[in-house]
């Protein structure tokens, strides 16, 4: 155990109609070397030691890898530091005596569950509408030089499909828009072959569902491109503007 | 919004070096921008391309207004603590407020020019050729004796520069057109064409005011 000490302001909130708000826990003995989940994890043992309700976050894999881990510190989504997820957000990060900022991704379309953990079930519907190849994939496996693709498209496209879908995105953005992870999910398949022949449709609908799910619009302030744990670039949201322009204008 | 916020930018520059004939305070120079003026009321295509701008204008702001509306709902409940200017601009996150400030200058800009020189009691001078003209040229002059007024227009144009500073290659985004080779030119054309112009139409009442 480490000897620093913090102060947590941490947004409690009972269930999804309860009203919430920002609670001060003091938390001793934290080691420079815990990641913030871990340090998250200290001060609930300490709580359930109380008996206390323990603060509910999402996390999984802790290796960066998952996209379960949210949280909005100090004003930003997933903390100070660049290109990282909350779990691999580091105590070092902080000063012995600070005051940490935690609340919730705060957005219409992710509702809060329980304290900071909300429902980003709205992306699964963004990727059900199309974010996907129709053509089975399993089972008859074909030649990889079958079909030749552009060393830098390949390359774009798996940029793309780094996205993790943690909503960071979204989190930050002014307008609580998911252009970059529909864009990263839409540019994935608009740059292979294998995503060419339902490009239009793809885009059309899963642009569609984004919108009914009450995400804002894009100002193109460049926030997301910045806090994205994945580095996903605004290229992909010109890259999705085209292909959504283009098939607005042709589709049948 | 980017169509219109691209096609609002190309009528600054007309509007820019027409105006600046301004500059010219020679009686030569007044009779010249009189009878500009009368071209730009009077020619067809001009009138044409004058109710494109007018349509522009208020699509501009209607729209921005409609998106407004929808990303304030985006997100019903507030951060307790923020911290944006770590990752974006002010004047980006602000364009809703810059654009509103712009709409109230336009109201009180149009009043006071377009207006008068429509449908206002301005008085008359005569052109070459011995028909009367209105005189324009000294309902601005009039204007910008005013320090009030010349204070408005350069703080206003700041205004209209950190619009511009977002709004110029934020168009181009919105529209598709990002590309690693022409994008840091767009930029770098943006923030020329954000410094430039606004500097040049401040310029034009502070240059009356000091020679009146």
């Amino acid at each position: 155990m480490g000897n620093m000490k913090l102060t947590l302001k941490i947004w409690r909130q009972n269930g999804p109609n309860d009203q919430g708000k920002m609670v001060s826990y003091p938390v001793n003995n934290v080691s420079e070397d815990m990641s913030f989940l871990e340090m998250l994890d200290v001060l609930n043992d300490d709580l359930v030691r109380k008996g206390e309700d323990p603060i509910a976050f999402d996390h999984d894999c802790r290796e960066g890898i998952c996209g379960s881990c949210s949280l909005f510190i100090n004003g930003e989504a997933h903390g100070p530091g660049r290109l990282i997820t909350t779990c691999q957000l580091h105590m070092r990060k902080f000063k012995d005596g600070d005051t940490i900022h935690v609340e919730p991704w705060r957005a219409e379309a992710f509702p809060v569950i329980k304290d900071l953990a909300v429902n980003r079930s709205a992306f699964d519907r963004i990727q059900a509408a199309g974010g996907f190849v129709t053509v089975n994939t399993s089972g008859n496996l074909v030649d990889g030089n079958a079909v030749p693709i552009p060393k830098d498209d390949a390359d774009k496209a798996f940029d793309a499909a780094t996205c993790i879908g943690c909503g960071a995105c979204v989190a930050t953005c002014v307008n609580s828009s998911a252009m970059l992870f529909v864009a990263a999910k839409v540019s994935q398949f608009a740059l292979l072959p294998q995503g060419k022949p339902e490009a239009k449709r793809r885009v059309l609908a899963m642009v569609e569902q984004m919108d009914k799910e009450g995400f804002g619009n894009c100002s193109n302030t460049g926030a997301c491109e910045v806090e994205c744990p994945k580095g996903i670039s605004l290229e992909h949201i010109a890259r999705m503007n085209r292909e959504y322009l283009a098939a607005s204008v042709t589709k049948e | 919004m980017a169509l219109t916020g691209l096609f609002l930018s190309i009528f600054l520059i007309t509007h820019l070096a027409g105006n600046l004939q301004l500059l010219d305070m020679s009686p030569e120079g007044q009779q010249k921008f009189n009878e500009y003026a009368r071209f730009m009321t009077t020619f067809p295509l001009v009138k044409v391309v004058s109710y494109l701008l007018y349509f522009s204008i208020l699509f501009h702001a209607f729209d921005g207004f409609l998106l407004t509306i929808q990303n304030r709902k985006a997100r019903p409940v507030k951060y307790a603590y923020e911290k944006p200017g770590a990752n974006s601009a002010w004047y980006a996150r602000q364009m809703a407020l810059l654009g509103t400030l712009i709409l109230v200058f336009l109201v009180i800009h149009m009043k006071h020019f377009w207006y008068e020189m429509h449908w206002g009691d301005i008085p008359t001078v005569t052109d070459t050729s011995g028909k009367p003209m209105k005189d324009l040229y000294s309902v601005v002059a009039a204007a910008f004796t005013q320090l009030w007024y010349v204070a408005l227009y350069v703080v206003m144009m700041g205004v209209l520069a950190f619009h511009l500073l977002h709004g110029f290659q934020s168009a181009f985004q919105s529209l598709g057109l990002n590309h690693p080779r022409y994008t840091p030119i767009i930029k770098n054309v943006g923030v020329f064409f954000a410094v430039v112009v606004p500097i040049f139409f401040a310029l034009i009442p502070v240059w009356m005011f000091i020679n009146a």
